[in-house]
């Protein structure tokens, strides 16, 4: 069985085609899979569903295939600071759902988890839960939201060893672990690659089972939204 | 004279308990973490997955894979600990979370809160705001008393799309503090900033409310 690649064009090789609905890891640029990204613009495939937190910023992450028109459809909570999104969803020429934070991993991580469906207090009263069936539990009003099952998941890690065991890591995890579970196939990209017994399996963030595609995309030139410091205090 | 951004996020610190977990949002919120009262240990959750946000980094320990929930890199504590986005949602959603601040465009005199689109505008989406709303403990609203244009925020009815339904529990405004006991009882006026007097929170204001100064 063959898990490690040697390109982000090899490793979706086969699993690409238009209309395809994605789930892709990252909050905000940090812990995009932005080599998957390149590949997947790189193929010409398009009317894509993208289920993902942001939408990139203009020209990075998903927001590069917004440029090239590749995207029909994103299912994000925040889609802030990105100019050509703007002027998609304006024009209509984009479809946004939009759908809380919490609620969009909880769709991904139940969906990998085989619920199709989940009770949630967040959105009710609002126009998120509009259409949605509502339920009475212990005298507390409950929304239903469906699990998501991707064709596709798309993450990013930072070490994984050749099985395909992964780590994250520091804030670079959040949506990433989710979107690998929902996909029929999840393609990973990590920083290093090593050898089976190099990492503890008591620290291992994401199972090899939910990992069928990997490859190393070093180095990275990993882009920072808002650099925020401050001063050294004088010794 | 009225408060001022970091005058109302001090008054915000005043409700931190020792012990909270507690969620920031974004603008004047954040700057509460400024006034974490002295020998209180509070421990402050990003919801992109961090427990125990440390301050900015110095500059030579920008890491990009170290982020707030507003994108900006942060540093962390010897006491932080990392995880993915569905576990951070479950400790909000599951209502371990004690406390959260946020900003609103408008307040309903029953607790509803406003702060996510504004119809015909640009927008931008809700992030993690309706989670937030509705699974923490305790939900702090600082905002002005009114909008640029000069128009009450804290009124009988929001007029734009609800983050959420009957959920606030103190609003901490430039002018003054609201509190309710629980979420059926009416909001009361408990304290005004120094030099404002009743009657002029009474004329920017069109919530019902009870005073209890």
């Amino acid at each position: 069985m063959k898990k490690i690649y040697d390109s982000a064009e090899a490793a979706l090789d086969g699993l690409l085609r238009d209309g395809l609905l994605i789930a892709a890891g990252g909050f905000g640029l940090c812990g995009i899979p932005e080599r998957l990204l390149d590949a997947i613009r790189d193929s010409g495939v398009k009317d894509l569903t993208f289920v993902s937190n942001n939408a990139g910023i203009d020209n990075e992450g998903i927001g590069k295939l917004l440029r090239t028109r590749q995207v029909r459809k994103m299912i994000s909570s925040y889609v802030g600071e990105n100019k050509e999104f703007e002027r998609q969803f304006l024009s209509k020429e984009l479809e946004v759902e939009f759908c809380p934070q919490g609620t969009l991993a909880e769709r991904m991580r139940a969906g990998g988890a085989g619920i199709p469906a989940f009770y949630t207090k967040t959105g009710v009263g609002t126009v998120v839960a509009e259409g949605k069936e509502h339920k009475e539990f212990d005298g507390e009003t409950y929304v239903m939201e469906r699990g998501i099952n991707a064709d596709l998941s798309i993450i990013k890690g930072w070490k994984a060893d050749e099985a395909g065991n992964l780590m994250f890591r520091k804030t670079a995890r959040n949506f990433n672990q989710p979107a690998a579970t929902c996909g029929k196939v999840c393609v990973a990209e990590v920083e290093e690659i090593v050898p089976v017994g190099s990492l503890d399996p008591d620290c291992i963030h994401l199972p090899s089972i939910y990992v069928n595609r990997l490859i190393c995309g070093a180095p990275y030139d990993k882009k920072i939204e808002f650099v925020t410091t401050r001063e050294r205090e004088e010794a | 004279m009225p408060w001022d951004r970091n005058q109302m996020a001090a008054r915000a610190a005043q409700e931190l308990e020792d012990g909270f977990y507690v969620n920031l949002g974004i603008g004047i919120p954040t700057l509460v973490a400024n006034y974490i009262p002295v020998g209180k240990t509070v421990t402050l959750q990003s919801e992109n997955g961090m427990l125990g946000i440390g301050p900015f980094p110095y500059p030579d320990e920008v890491d990009a894979d170290l982020i707030n929930a507003g994108k900006q890199t942060i540093s962390e504590l010897a006491s932080s600990s990392y995880f993915s986005s569905d576990q951070s949602f479950a400790m909000i959603r599951g209502g371990h979370i004690d406390l959260t601040v946020l900003g609103a465009m408008e307040v309903s005199q029953d607790g509803d809160i406003a702060n996510w689109m504004i119809p015909g505008k640009m927008i931008k989406g809700m992030g993690g705001a309706m989670d937030l709303v509705a699974g923490v403990k305790k939900i702090i609203v600082v905002m002005d008393h009114v909008s640029k244009s000069g128009s009450p925020k804290f009124i009988p009815e929001c007029s734009l799309p609800l983050t959420g339904k009957n959920v606030v529990d103190l609003i901490i405004t430039d002018l003054g503090v609201f509190r309710r006991k629980d979420h059926d009882s009416p909001f009361q006026l408990v304290e005004l900033a120094p030099g404002v007097t009743e009657d002029e929170i009474a004329e920017k204001t069109t919530a019902a409310y009870e005073v209890a100064l």
